[in-house]
């Protein structure tokens, strides 16, 4: 168990591409953190400087209160799962993950107990056997973080490790992966590229883009509170609405219509405003006209136009919805402003 | 491949035919088959008919073999041939009997092979998963000497080995022609196709360069070795100029270039061996044969088995 914390942390690669800004963060021991961003944004340049994969070009990298910018990953006290699981072809399940012991010279009675413990916990128990091609993608996953868990690190590193699974098993292995967490107690840092997976599995979120963070806060945080207009429209699925407002006079006006309140801001803004806080309501100051019904079962996503602007709302499977003109009422409270020039929250 | 196509569908009209429908119309031979069938037959008759022509005449007598050359007769002389090829010497010292140059040939055949296979393993881990400054340039340079054969530079290799004091003897034959572009360039090739998340698994499981090599590299890669392996010890086995140059005892004779000193063994009294030479070089074959089958198995089934 460990905390774990980055001080002004920078990548820069030999040709000069800066891959991460300064970056500082601190997790706490125990804490589940996920790295999300589009590709490229250096989340996984990030953590796999954080395994020590990568080499750190500038800042200080502290795991418990050693600092480990010049240690050998081997020597950092951390287990990583890989994107496409690297397992062993030729080995067994077994000594897949007696491996890292093995090599640290760890006794040939404690890998046996330690190696039976993992499979159990992961259920491998009848595969102990098998060469990784002959298991599914759900239990390579499994051996992968038996690999992981059987040494007992004080960080756990996870580079989209679902993103090989189908829908339905990652869904199923989120879970695991979070159960299996919490009852380990471990430091983990956790690198995706789904919003979902980054909202339902984090205790905290860090969203990057182009090399830098853009807001570290807890799942509800980054929903509700996004910091910029990238994080507002990142995360969550379909994204939040982003409309050209005008600030004036204590109020927020797209067009001619008076949106909602706004305190000392003057001048053009963003309108940010989640699709589920647009609901359908005849005395609403919003009319909007849509053009597609996305049917989602549970839901429906309205997508339509308000004016110029784009406008997508959701609404439950009972409400009764048709295409064309629909008046639109705003949640109280639920608008995010953004600076229309630095796209930062006001 | 041609094989299979044509008998597939020919498996499949049986397998129907026991099946649903007893009695199906056999199908009709088209004329494609018969010139693909032909062509084939031919090509296979061209390869195998040397072959029997050897063995028809090591069993006939010396004499009969002058007289009248090949034929289709099987003689009796089989069984003494045989004697005289692997246990009768032909030479002043009584020491290049088949046998021992059979021997020898296997020590070239498989310290060649294997020399190799470690050289150039060795070489192309060094290439591919060490940064080293200039490894391409390195790289290139080695792959360069694909061009330079062994003839090319064997006078200054005949004069290092001499100076060393290596002539007639084994690491003499050997060592001159392990370092290989060939075995480089294919396990270079083989090794940049391995995973690089592998690599740092390995690391991060406290694999140090020596252990992921041993552990994980050359257990993946013994596909490619058996490939290797096949190729590299026929071409160590048919060695001619070298091993004529290096060695001059008798005793270090290999085969391929002991079944010419029979037939030069032309007394003026004396009938030149044909049996004996002919069956010597059957002999000569059989390894090489027998290595490519053996590997071969093994091969496709690693090829098959094994996902990297």
């Amino acid at each position: 168990m460990a905390e774990v914390s980055l001080d002004q942390i920078r990548k820069v690669y030999p040709n000069g591409f800066e891959a991460v800004k300064p970056s500082s963060f601190h997790i706490a021991d125990g804490e589940f953190v996920v790295l999300v961003g589009p590709s490229g944004c250096g989340k996984s340049t990030l953590l796999r400087m954080i395994a020590g994969l990568e080499e750190i070009t500038e800042g200080s990298l502290k795991i418990g209160d050693r600092e480990v910018n010049d240690v050998d990953p081997a020597d950092r006290d951390i287990a990583m799962v890989f994107q496409n699981y690297a397992l062993y072809p030729h080995m067994t399940v077994k000594k897949n993950i007696a491996y890292g012991l093995k090599n640290r010279g760890t006794p040939a009675a404690e890998i046996e107990k330690k190696v039976a413990d993992a499979t159990a916990l992961l259920n491998l128990g009848d595969y102990i056997d098998r060469k990784p091609s002959q298991l599914s993608g759900g239990q390579r996953q499994r051996v992968a973080m038996g690999r992981a868990i059987v040494r007992d690190p004080s960080l756990f590193l996870f580079d989209e490790p679902l993103s090989n699974l189908d829908a339905k098993l990652r869904n199923q292995m989120r879970i695991e992966i979070k159960a299996l967490q919490r009852r380990l107690d471990v430091t983990s840092v956790y690198v995706t590229h789904d919003q979902v997976e980054a909202m339902t599995m984090a205790d905290r979120i860090i969203v990057m883009n182009a090399g830098r963070i853009e807001q570290i806060g807890t799942p509800a945080q980054v929903y509700h509170a996004p910091a910029s207009t990238f994080v507002a429209s990142f995360m969550g699925a379909p994204p939040m609405n982003l409309l050209d407002a005008q600030a004036k006079g204590g109020t927020v006006r797209v067009g001619e219509i008076d949106l909602a309140p706004c305190n000392g801001t003057e001048g053009p803004v963003t309108l940010g405003i989640r699709p589920e806080d647009l609901v359908p309501d005849a005395s609403g100051p919003l009319t909007a006209h849509v053009d597609i019904i996305e049917e989602l079962g549970a839901h429906r996503l309205l997508h339509g136009s308000f004016g110029r602007e784009k406008l997508t709302v959701h609404v439950g499977k009972d409400e009764d919805v048709k295409t064309g003109p629909v008046t639109l009422a705003l949640k109280p409270g639920a608008v995010s402003l953004f600076d229309i020039e630095t796209g930062r929250r006001i | 491949m041609t094989d299979a196509t044509q008998l597939s569908p020919a498996a499949a009209s049986q397998a129907g035919a026991k099946a649903a429908e007893p009695r199906r119309r056999r199908k009709p031979i088209r004329l494609s088959n018969v010139v693909d069938h032909a062509v084939l037959i031919a090509g296979a008759l061209f390869m195998i008919l040397p072959l029997l022509m050897i063995f028809q005449m090591s069993t006939m007598p010396d004499v009969e073999t002058i007289k009248t050359g090949p034929s289709f007769q099987i003689g009796d002389q089989l069984g003494p041939n045989f004697e005289k090829a692997m246990f009768e010497a032909t030479g002043f010292s009584g020491e290049n009997t088949g046998a021992r140059m059979l021997i020898n040939s296997f020590i070239l055949g498989i310290g060649f092979a294997v020399g190799k296979i470690v050289v150039g393993m060795m070489a192309a881990y060094a290439i591919v998963y060490f940064r080293l400054r200039f490894a391409t340039l390195a790289f290139w340079m080695i792959f360069t000497t694909l061009l330079l054969p062994l003839e090319v530079r064997i006078l200054p290799s005949y004069e290092v080995v001499q100076s060393l004091g290596m002539l007639n003897t084994y690491q003499g034959l050997i060592i001159p022609l392990i370092a290989s572009a060939t075995a480089t360039f294919f396990f270079r090739q083989f090794f940049r196709s391995v995973p690089e998340e592998l690599v740092e698994a390995a690391r991060i499981d406290g694999a140090g360069p020596v252990k992921f090599f041993i552990d994980i590299l050359v257990p993946l890669s013994r596909t490619m070795i058996a490939a290797m392996f096949i190729i590299m010890f026929v071409f160590g086995w048919n060695q001619y100029l070298w091993p004529t140059m290096v060695t001059t005892e008798e005793s270090m004779f290999t085969l391929v270039r002991g079944i010419k000193q029979i037939v030069q063994v032309v007394d003026s009294n004396r009938v030149p061996e044909y049996g004996r030479a002919n069956l010597l070089a059957i002999i000569a074959i059989i390894p090489p044969v027998f290595i490519v089958i053996f590997f071969q198995s093994w091969f496709v089934k690693g090829l098959t088995e094994s996902d990297k």
